[in-house]
């Protein structure tokens, strides 16, 4: 168990200075995720382009995992289509809970989330924005189809 | 402090640190740091001894044979209600409920005493630094009755606002329930003054003795309260077991809680009639060898001499407070002027949580989180804490180890 596998830099960068952060305006949804064991809460807002995510924010209060794991989502997701997004947190999701995978290279940057499968208790820390995201993302499909 | 804590022989933690095999462990190639006796406390050998020589020698059912096993069970069960009558001075072996802990101690009060003669216009008051399991219950209660649940504030120190809980205590308040000692913020209850108040506007009284029994001795007769539960987990004893005592007058005029063998005199399809005290309580088997568990871990702590351990335990909280008030952005949360061993607190910068990650990584065990008190964080705006809790078995070298890891949790987030 390596500390140091845990906080890489990209970690500590990101929880620093998270992208994509605060409100986005004229967005189409959002969803507030919460996981009551350890306080983290976080709201996550998207705007689409028919199928597209066009751009997607978050904000809230977390420890270093869920607000870094929240600030790469934004930025690997903004561009993709939903069916994209939903098979990239089932890579995500691998990497999380499989220790000793190897990320694929298709995982840009959200590969430095990789330490936390050392980590079991800090799984849903990581979690939370993703299903944060696809709550944000049903809503959204919610008020096309309600139209 | 009593003059009896100034005179005790002061506590040797190194020699009873050896009492308990769980603590002589590596932890993340570190010599194991257990903070966090406040969740739960470890247990000496002579608890598991205690344990085992009862499964190994003597158990069967209790209060249901006439052979040699079930009668030497019913003994040690039984015995061990009467050593949890003396740890509480009880005047009757009839006042001790066993129950699995605290929770199942006050939900019985909630539905056995609150729920069939509380209703609309009756209030409960309880304090704003209480855990959940002394929140929901009344809540339920309230639910069920129409009774309304107030709540005392607590201020920025954490200690509960006096004048404002007298004021709340009224005609119509039928029952207070509070911390004897708060788990999130330490803070000792002046619990004397509480009974006094409430009993003055003919309320009674629950108090919650979680957090207090390993630190305290407890004399519910001098405390004068009407009812006092605790977990066995708590005290150096097994999970799965607690007290709740109760006045016999008031025990004797509730109705039984759950029903099942044990609690019962007689059984017809028309009727059935109910055991007498305290075994009205107490469906179906109980947790025996728990309980045996629980006399030893009594025996245990009395050996010590709980205001030895007191004692002990008030200086390693001393010295943990003067070491963390030095770390830069580290911010104490729960100030109040009587504590027991407990310190909460944040580091600017860095999340309670990643601190208990990193932490755990240097061997150092504490708790993060709400700690089951969510009004509490609310209260000081944040969303968990990191909270050190201190046992007999703690030393000056842990509050140390504590303040290292604590330096490796600001490299990392420097
Ligand atoms: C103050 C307080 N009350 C109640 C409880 C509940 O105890 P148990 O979970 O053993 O029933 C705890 C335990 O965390 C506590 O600290």
């Amino acid at each position: 168990m390596d500390l140091k596998d845990l906080y890489r830099d990209v970690i500590l960068d990101h929880n620093r200075q998270p992208r994509n952060f605060g409100p986005l305006e004229n967005a189409d949804a959002h969803a507030d995720g919460h996981n009551p064991l350890c306080g983290d809460r976080l709201t996550v807002w998207v705007s689409l382009q028919g199928d597209r995510i066009a751009d997607v924010h978050f904000e809230g209060k977390g420890c270093a995992i869920s607000t870094a794991s929240a600030s790469l989502m934004t930025e690997a997701v903004k561009g993709k289509d939903t069916a994209t997004v939903r098979r990239l947190y089932e890579q995500v999701h691998t990497l999380l809970t499989h220790p000793n995978t190897t990320p694929d290279a298709s995982l840009g940057k959200l590969a430095a989330l990789g330490g936390v499968s050392e980590f079991p208790a800090r799984v849903k820390c990581a979690t939370l924005c993703w299903h944060t995201l696809s709550a944000a993302l049903d809503r959204s499909a919610d008020a096309v189809t309600t139209e | 402090m009593n003059t009896a804590a100034a005179v005790a022989a002061p506590l040797d933690a190194e020699r009873v640190r050896r009492d308990f095999p769980i603590l002589a462990q590596q932890v993340n190639g570190h010599p194991l740091i257990y903070l966090d006796s406040a969740a739960s406390g470890q247990r000496p050998n002579a608890v598991l001894r205690a344990v085992e020589r009862y499964e190994t020698h003597h158990h069967s059912n209790v209060h249901r044979g006439v052979h040699a096993l079930s009668q030497t069970a019913t003994e040690a069960f039984e015995g061990a209600r009467e050593r949890a009558r003396r740890f509480l001075n009880a005047r009757s072996r009839r006042e001790i409920v066993f129950v699995r802990g605290t929770t199942e101690g006050i939900n019985l009060v909630a539905q056995a005493f609150a729920r069939p003669r509380f209703g609309p216009g009756d209030e409960i008051l309880i304090s704003g630094l209480e855990h959940h399991a002394n929140i929901v219950p009344w809540q339920m209660v309230c639910e069920q009755t129409g009774c309304a649940l107030k709540v005392a504030p607590i201020d920025r120190r954490g200690e509960v606002d006096l004048e404002r809980l007298f004021g709340q205590l009224t005609a119509r308040t039928r029952l207070v329930a509070v911390a004897h000692v708060s788990n999130a913020l330490g803070t000792i209850l002046p619990v004397e003054r509480i009974v006094q108040a409430a009993h003055s506007c003919g309320a009674l009284v629950l108090l919650d003795g979680a957090q207090a029994v390993p630190h305290t001795a407890i004399d519910v007769q001098a405390l004068g309260c009407d009812f006092y539960a605790f977990s066995g987990h708590k005290l150096y004893g097994p999970t799965g077991i607690g007290v709740l005592f109760g006045r016999e007058e008031l025990l004797e005029e509730m109705p039984p809680w759950q029903g099942g063998g044990d609690m019962i005199r007689t059984v017809s399809f028309e009727k059935s009639t109910y055991n007498e005290l305290p075994w009205k309580f107490e469906a179906g088997t109980p947790n025996i060898s728990g309980a045996v568990g629980l006399a030893a871990a009594m025996d245990y702590l009395e050996g010590l001499g709980i205001e030895a351990v007191a004692a002990h335990e008030q200086r390693l909280l001393a010295l943990a407070t003067a070491e963390l008030n030095r770390i830069p952005g580290l911010e104490i949360i729960g100030t109040a002027a009587h504590k027991a061993a407990v310190l909460s607190f944040t580091l600017r910068g860095c999340h309670p949580h990643d601190l208990g990650t990193i932490l755990d990584s240097e061997g150092v065990a504490i708790r993060t989180g709400h700690h089951c008190a969510m009004p509490v964080m609310t209260f000081f705006d944040i969303p968990a804490t990191a909270r050190a809790s201190f046992g007999c078995y703690n030393t000056e070298a842990d509050v140390y180890a504590l303040v290292a890891a604590l330096g490796k949790a600001r490299e990392v987030f420097g």
